[in-house]
């Protein structure tokens, strides 16, 4: 169950309220959010739509602690994260957040393997438990023969798929996906969009998703529209206040 | 431990610039190493120099002599336990490239007076035993490849012709910085059989009782010899040695001045390069930030390749120092004591440790301070 219309939900993992975001350039106020409410269950597959400065980004920037609102507040599984210091949250966010990036951004001087492997070097566990892990998340997205293989060796689809194994190898709360597909060709955004879906359906997964591709977003269980800061419309499915 | 294989990753992403800079730092601590040692080679006799015992000189230059007869007068000066003199010879072998300092000296003292110099017995009395019999150190032995019982000549140049001196013994320094360089021959040998100067030395070297006399001895003598034909100028080993050194300059300044703009240019090397490969990685750091990477551990990621880089540097510098000096003496004699000791090469890699922090901090804590934000949207 999504909601957007601020109502109490007790089972909501994700809890927005009020959320306000305002940039300042100059002399200029822009509003990019303006007192969005949103309410999302665990097990959900979200996605943003809306147009260029609508406040996609910002918005999945805030639900995964990487910017700080201008007001209101963002809870993800009881944790009040607006209110955490920026030690508490950077912990935060490597426990309970993986990024899945349009660009993939994995480090180029850096094997498949050792990219997994980078947001494990922050844990306590031993290099043995460490290449488990990264073995089982690479396998999961089909990539158990490429470990070795540094990003510039692989398509664009195997890197962004490299970019989920290292999103889910900590087995987060929940995945934030900003446009996944946005620099993909066709079959290759298919593919990312079943692993996706199949890390929802199979594995459970929290999926909230920016994408600007209505075919991506029909793999969503639900789809909010966000215009000028605001949640105008929902999808059916979706209560809307 | 488990953050080194990124950090080296990181660090040869770039392998020319990263090699280039080594290079600039392996080469400023070469020029650092080598002047620290012509430094201390230059300042060896003051570090050695006994702090008991005082030179007296003429007082109007040292190469002016003293009358031989003043050796009993400063015997007799309370506090002194011993006097011995000795005559400087400047001659040369085979080729004036060869120098080394050749004293004739008074045998009958000169080996309590400098008790830091180790002759077996046997080979003493054998030299005292022989009036052409020589003294040589074991660096100048070493280098022309003489042993006992080699017959030297010598080509005059204060006293002229040839002069014939038999090797008896080889002495060894017992401290680190003592001088292995010098030739020792009988004064009385000098004094027979030169044209001129009979009757005169070249210094004296006075062995007080306690170093804390060593003022009241040195006033007492200059006093003693006041108004004279032959005024003296006495002063401690350590203040002798010292001026000495201080005829060729300020070594240490200079070096101090040279050293001083090679680190600061280090300095902006180093840092250019840190700078540099922050900047490119501006994205990365954003997307380390992301995945949960402390902004301690940022900074500490880009401090430690700075760090690596000065220390590679600083090793390979030193490193080459040592092996230049470990041949000796380039100079054929003029600084007996070369060498870069285990300090000076600690001392070398700190600097170079110093430099690559001080590099690498401005971009450290830029990375550091980077919102993940900003630095994503630069992708």
């Amino acid at each position: 169950m999504v909601s957007i219309d601020g109502s109490t939900h007790e089972n909501s993992l994700v809890r927005v309220r009020d959320l306000n975001k305002v940039y300042r350039r100059g002399g200029e106020t822009i509003e990019v959010l303006q007192g969005l409410n949103l309410d999302v269950e665990r097990g959900e597959f979200v996605a943003f739509m809306g147009p260029s400065g609508s406040g996609k980004t910002t918005l999945l920037n805030l639900l995964g602690g990487l910017d700080t609102p201008t007001d209101g507040t963002v809870t993800v599984d009881g944790d009040v994260i607006t209110s955490l210091s920026g030690r508490k949250l950077t912990s935060w966010r490597a426990r309970h957040v993986g990024f899945i990036f349009q660009m993939y951004n994995l480090i180029p001087v850096l094997t498949a393997y050792q990219n997994v492997e980078l947001p494990l070097l922050l844990t306590k566990l031993s290099k043995a438990q460490r290449r488990k892990h990264v073995e089982t998340a690479l396998a999961l997205v089909g990539l158990g023969d490429r470990m070795e293989h540094y990003p510039r060796q692989l398509s664009g689809g195997q890197e962004q798929r490299v970019a989920i194994a290292r999103a889910i190898v900590t087995d987060p709360t929940f995945l934030l996906c900003d446009e996944p597909t946005g620099d993909l060709d066709r079959t290759s955004a298919e593919e990312i969009l079943d692993l996706l879906t199949e890390l929802e359906s199979e594995h459970g997964k929290t999926i909230l998703m920016v994408t600007h591709d209505p075919l991506a977003a029909e793999r969503a269980d639900v789809v909010l529209h966000l215009d000028k800061g605001i949640l105008v419309e929902a999808a059916e499915g979706t209560t809307v206040s | 431990m488990k953050f080194l294989p990124f950090i080296f990753r990181n660090l040869f992403r770039k392998k020319t610039r990263t090699i280039l800079t080594i290079g600039s730092i392996a080469v400023a601590l070469f020029l650092y190493g080598l002047l620290v040692t012509i430094e201390t080679a230059l300042n060896a006799g003051v570090d050695v120099a006994g702090v008991d015992r005082l030179v007296v000189r003429n007082k109007i230059s040292l190469i002016m002599p003293l009358p031989l007869s003043y050796q009993e007068r400063i015997r007799q000066i309370d506090h002194v336990s011993e006097v011995t003199f000795a005559t400087w010879f400047g001659a040369i072998y085979q080729d004036p490239k060869n120098f080394f300092p050749q004293f004739a000296i008074d045998t009958e003292s000169y080996r309590t007076v400098f008790p830091e110099f180790r002759i077996a017995d046997d080979q003493w009395q054998s030299f005292l035993a022989d009036r052409q019999g020589a003294v040589v150190g074991k660096t100048t032995a070493e280098r022309f490849g003489w042993k006992v019982g080699d017959r030297i000549p010598l080509q005059g140049t204060i006293w002229t012709g040839t002069w014939e001196f038999n090797i008896r013994a080889i002495y060894q320094g017992s401290r680190a910085g003592d001088d292995e360089t010098q030739f020792w021959f009988h004064w009385k040998f000098l004094e027979e059989s030169r044209q001129w100067g009979k009757g005169t030395v070249g210094w004296y070297t006075v062995k007080v009782d306690d170093p804390d006399n060593s003022l009241l001895v040195s006033r007492k003598i200059d006093e003693t010899f006041a108004n004279s034909a032959y005024e003296t100028s006495t002063e401690t080993e350590q203040a002798f040695a010292a001026s000495f050194a201080k005829q060729i300059g300020n070594i240490r300044m200079l070096v101090l001045s040279i050293g001083a703009v090679v680190l600061f240019t280090l300095l902006l090397v180093t840092g250019n390069t840190m700078a540099m490969a922050v900047r490119e990685r501006v994205p990365e750091l954003g997307v380390l930030k992301t995945l949960g990477f402390s902004d301690a551990t940022v900074l500490f990621l880009v401090l430690s390749e700075s760090l690596i880089i000065a220390a590679i540097g600083g090793l390979l510098g030193v490193g080459l120092v040592k092996l230049f000096t470990l041949g000796g003496d380039p100079t054929g004699g003029m600084l007996p004591m070369f060498y870069f000791s285990p300090g000076e090469m600690a001392v070398g890699i700190g600097i170079a440790v110093a430099v690559g922090l001080a590099a690498g901090s401005i971009p450290a804590v830029t990375a550091m301070h980077l919102r993940i934000v900003d630095a994503l949207r630069r992708v």
